[in-house]
Parts: C-alpha cells; sequence; structure tokens
C-alpha cells in the first residue's frame, strides 16, 4: 500500500476527527482483501464497516453494546450485534472471519488479554488501531503536570472513555507475552505522516496486523 | 416516538380455503377458514406486504377500531398506522387468526363440515408449521408472492422463523422480537402447568364442554393467572404492586388481601370470559412442538442453511421466559449461516410483555429497521 495515498493533507495542520476517521478507515481497509468476511468489535454506528462494503465488498457483522450506537448501525443497514465484547464472545465460532478489526476502541475496554485472544480465535488475523499514549506531545503535557488532550485523546482526564492507558512499547511487550506475532505495524503523526524513527515516541496513531503464534 | 395516528375504524374480513388441508401432527382439515384484517394498500409491484404473527392469545386484529364498539383497539396499534413504525403509509399490513383460533379463524369452536358438529375436542393438533402453511394460502388469496417482511413477537416471532425456513423465497425479512429457536423444559413446564389447569377442571368434559353449555372457567382462569406472571418481570411487579394491600389491612383469610391477587384474578376472569379452552391447549401446544433445529439432530446452524431473509432479532433485558439468551441462540445460528442479521437487546423493565409496548428505544430500532426495507 502506498501511503502517499493515505496523507490527505499537505501536513500543515493536523487531520480534523473527521479526516482522522477516513485515514483509520483507509489503513484498515488496505490490509484486508476485497470480499472478505470481518468482525468489528466496537463497531459505534457502523461507519467502518459500511466503508469497508462500500470500497471493498467486505460482509460482516459489528459489535457493539451501546443501544444509540446499536440502533445508529441499523439506521445505516450495518448487520450489528448487540452483546457485550468482554463476556459475550462465546457464541462466535472459531476462525469464523478472516478479520477482527479494534478500531479505536481497544483502550475502552477492560479484558484487553481477553479480547485479544477472543480476536484471534474467532478470526484468523486481528486488526487492531489505537491512540499513542507516549507519542511526544503526551509526554510534554504529563511532564508540564497534566493529563495529555490531542487529536488522537480528545478527551478530559475526568469525561474519558478510555480506561486502559498503552503505548506502542506496551502493546508489544503484551503481544509478545501472549504470543501474538505482529505482523506489520503502522505508525503516524497527527498530520497523517508515517512515522518510522521512533514510533513509540513520534507516532500518535498505531496499527496493528496480528496473528497467532 | 410514536405518533397518535390510528389505521381507523376496521372490519375483520373471511378467507375460505375449500380444499383439506393435512397436518403436520397427520390430522386434516376438510376446509378452513381464515379471519384477517389489512391496513394500508397493497402497491402495483404487490412488494410493499407485511404479515404479523400472533403470539397466544392475539388475534388478526392488530390495528385500529370496530365501529362502535368502546375499547376495541387492536393489540399491536401502537406499533401499526400511518407514520407508526410499522407505517402503513408504506406497507400493507395482514393481520391473521391463527388456525384454531377462537376469534373467527376455523378453530375447536367452528363446525366440523363432515359430521356437522363442533369440533370442540376432536380439533386436530395444530402446528407452527402448519400456521404457516394456511397464511401461505391467504398470501396466494392476497396475490402476495413475497412478503417485505413477516413480523411477530414470542410465539409469533417462531411464526416468522418458520416462514423464512418453509418459503424461503417468499420472505424478503424477519423481525423476530422476544423469540426463541424453541421452548425450554422451563417454558415446557409452564405450558403443561396451564393445560393441567383447563384438562383437569370438572367442566372441561374431554374438552366438549361446549356442546354442554359449559366452560372450564376454573382451568382457564389459573392458566391464565400463571401465564400473566411468567409474561412480567419481579421488578416490574414489585414496583407495580409490591405488598399493597387492597383494603388497608390484612384479612387473615383467603380473600383478596394483596393488590397483586386483585389484579391476577381480574386478569384470569377477563381472559376466561372470552378465550376458547381448547384453543388455549393447542396454541401451547404448538408452542412447545416449535423446533427447526430437531430435524437436524438440534443443530441449529444446519437448520438454517436454507434461510435466505434478514433478520432482525430484539429480546429484552427483563425478559425471563424468552430470554435475551435465546434470541442470541438464532442470531449466532444467522451468523453461522453469513445472513443478514441486526440484533438489538432492549433495557425494559416490563418482561416477556415488553413486545407490545412503545418502549421509545424499542420503537425507534423498530422503525429503523422498516424503513430501510426498500419495496
Amino acid at each position: 500500500m502506498s501511503l502517499n495515498s493515505l496523507n490527505m493533507t499537505s501536513g500543515l495542520n493536523p487531520l480534523t476527527p473527521r479526516e482522522r476517521e477516513r485515514f483509520d478507515f483507509a489503513v484498515i481497509a488496505g490490509w484486508i482483501p476485497e470480499g472478505r468476511h470481518v468482525l468489528d468489535f466496537g463497531c459505534g454506528d457502523g461507519r467502518l464497516l459500511r466503508y469497508l462494503r462500500e470500497t471493498k465488498s467486505i460482509t460482516g457483522y459489528g459489535v457493539e453494546i451501546d443501544h444509540e450506537s446499536v440502533l445508529g448501525c441499523i439506521r445505516n443497514g450495518i448487520d450489528v450485534i448487540q452483546i457485550d465484547v468482554e463476556g459475550g464472545l462465546s457464541g462466535f465460532k472459531d476462525a469464523s472471519f478472516s478479520h477482527a478489526i479494534i478500531s479505536q476502541a481497544l483502550q475502552a475496554m477492560h479484558g484487553t488479554e481477553h479480547v485479544l485472544g477472543e480476536m484471534l480465535r474467532v478470526a484468523d488475523e486481528a486488526i487492531v488501531s489505537f491512540p499513542n499514549f507516549a507519542y511526544r506531545v503526551n509526554r510534554e503535557a504529563i511532564a508540564a503536570g497534566h493529563m495529555p488532550v490531542s487529536e488522537d485523546l480528545p478527551y478530559e482526564w475526568y469525561d474519558t472513555p478510555n480506561v486502559r492507558f498503552f503505548t506502542i512499547a506496551d502493546f508489544e511487550a503484551l503481544c509478545a507475552k501472549l504470543g501474538i506475532v505482529i505482523r506489520e505495524r503502522l505508525a503516524f503523526d497527527v498530520y497523517g505522516q508515517s512515522v518510522t524513527e521512533d514510533p513509540n515516541l513520534n507516532g500518535s496513531l498505531a496499527f496493528y496486523r496480528l496473528g497467532r503464534g | 416516538m410514536s405518533f397518535d395516528n390510528s389505521v381507523g375504524i376496521v372490519a375483520p374480513q373471511r378467507f375460505c380455503h375449500d380444499a383439506p388441508m393435512l397436518l403436520k401432527g397427520g390430522g386434516r382439515l376438510p376446509a378452513f377458514e381464515l379471519a384477517f384484517e389489512t391496513y394500508g394498500a397493497l402497491n402495483a409491484a404487490r412488494s410493499n406486504a407485511v404479515l404479523v404473527c400472533h403470539a397466544l392469545s392475539g388475534s388478526h386484529h392488530v390495528a385500529g377500531i370496530y365501529a362502535d364498539t368502546p375499547d376495541s383497539e387492536g393489540w399491536w396499534d401502537n406499533l401499526v398506522g400511518p407514520g407508526k413504525p410499522l407505517d402503513t403509509e408504506k406497507f400493507f399490513v395482514v393481520g391473521v387468526n391463527n388456525l384454531g383460533g377462537c376469534y373467527g379463524s376455523t378453530g375447536p369452536l367452528s363446525q366440523n363440515p363432515e359430521s356437522g358438529k363442533r369440533y370442540g375436542a376432536d380439533f386436530p393438533m395444530v402446528t407452527v408449521e402448519d400456521w404457516v402453511l394456511s397464511q401461505s394460502r391467504l398470501a396466494d388469496h392476497l396475490g402476495i408472492d413475497t412478503w417485505a417482511a413477516v413480523i411477530g413477537g414470542s410465539l409469533g416471532g417462531m411464526q416468522a422463523i418458520e416462514w423464512s425456513l418453509q418459503f424461503p423465497e417468499r420472505i424478503r425479512h424477519v423481525v423476530a422480537i422476544a423469540s426463541a429457536p424453541n421452548l425450554s423444559a422451563q417454558n415446557i413446564a409452564f405450558n403443561e402447568v396451564a393445560r393441567q389447569a383447563i384438562l383437569t377442571d370438572p367442566d372441561f368434559h374431554g374438552g366438549h364442554y361446549a356442546s354442554r353449555g359449559l366452560v372450564p372457567t376454573r382451568g382457564l382462569r389459573l392458566a391464565r393467572m400463571m401465564g400473566h406472571i411468567t409474561y412480567l418481570s419481579d421488578d416490574q411487579m414489585n414496583e407495580k404492586f409490591g405488598r399493597q394491600l387492597r383494603g388497608g389491612g390484612l384479612n387473615f383469610s383467603y380473600d383478596i388481601d394483596f393488590e397483586i391477587e386483585s389484579y391476577l384474578r381480574h386478569q384470569g376472569d377477563k381472559f376466561a370470559g372470552f378465550f376458547d379452552a381448547n384453543t388455549y391447549l393447542l396454541m401451547t401446544k404448538a408452542l412447545d412442538y416449535f423446533d427447526p433445529a430437531r430435524v437436524c439432530c438440534g443443530d441449529l446452524v444446519a437448520a438454517f442453511a436454507p434461510i435466505r431473509a434478514s433478520f432482525l432479532v430484539t429480546s429484552f433485558s427483563t425478559d425471563w421466559r424468552f430470554s435475551p439468551a435465546r434470541s442470541r441462540e438464532l442470531v449466532f445460528a444467522l451468523m453461522q449461516n453469513r445472513r443478514h442479521v441486526a440484533y438489538a437487546e432492549i433495557d425494559c423493565d416490563a418482561g416477556h410483555d415488553s413486545f407490545l409496548l412503545d418502549n421509545a428505544h424499542y420503537h425507534s430500532v423498530l422503525r429503523a429497521y422498516l424503513e430501510n426495507i426498500k419495496l
């Protein structure tokens, strides 16, 4: 995949929330071949699934617990299953999907290890994107004595839905501990530019393709 | 979000099927009639028809009112009408009384044309499969090749599911609300207690009570009282009745002390006043027998293989008679067959009966799904 094709701005301004979402979707879509069958954990109102369906004829289901998001999915014509990702996945058969996706939602789930294990049980490959808490700007905020608030972490500490705060280095350590193979990693700064040098410092958003070890 | 729009004054119609029908249980009906109602208009492409299937004690009178009859609102009037979630400006909605019913379709109270006598206890056992087959004859009669959707709650949901199995090409969407792939042992147990209440009523006379001018009122009343308890949630009953006393003090007798006793007796009396005992027995048996996975050795995924329809499945958080877990079984079996399915678990404190209420979120979910159905 050409990274340039993902760069949606001139690089002068940080991506807007809308651009960031499209960016997120484009990276994920780039990793899934046409026509595959996927499961999107924490699918919100189903926008990613709709994007995947429209751009690559990808089928599948969203899993969501929030009532309004489920209603949003149904309005959007998305197949959504209202169950708790953290406890309700046992009904999904092993390897019944090509990909399990968590787009910008892993940090809002408690049972990180369980969820990652379930993703790789029900699907051949897991795709995870999350905000890197060790991004330079976040470190600066902490150094200045405050919890970070940035483009990719747009919440105050008292209203954030996030419950797990981790970095690229932390995530990779967990994958190693769980025997999860990292097939590919991409990191980007808030301008949507790909980061290769010290991504744990320079990357704001991280994307992973994961497989069973 | 529901509007006050009613379909207005409606009138029941009759469909006469003059040929015999063989039933799954081995019985045979020489002919049969179905009572039905319709709301809205069938479009030129005949692509906008929606069948509403009723549950245990429902009827073909789904929406609207009968002329000059007070309190005659249809049982799902909050859902069906112009501008309502099942919008009669978009859809042609059909309600039908099931075979074996007591609201006008051929049932135990009808006369057997071959003997000239009431069927009574001789009315053959009918199943969900038989109901769907008879409904398909009504669809033929109305010129409906394909339903845009078949919708139902509880036992009605089972009929909607059965439609997608028996006539995969004749149904585009299933809306299965507070339903299940089959009844649990506990559910069958409740049905059996209800049946025993009726069967052991001294006025039952082996089901031939009508020809003696009798009604097994006590049995029906007990059956309904117990059924009613299972349709509500513990929380809701506590909230509605708690330990409130009817007369302000304890009677130290078997008269009514608590409000809940009064309520149940009233519900039982009301029901026994109009519902037919043989129909109640038939309907509960049809519920018990429904089990599409049975022919596949219990494998629901295999049983669902013929399905082509898209599904909306909904359940209610406090429904312990048809619990969310049972709806999830449907959902997982559909997903493994890669069918289109959306599943919403609605927070509602009213137990199984929630499906009849106009909970705002529930109706929004139904509205959103039905609005997306292309005609």
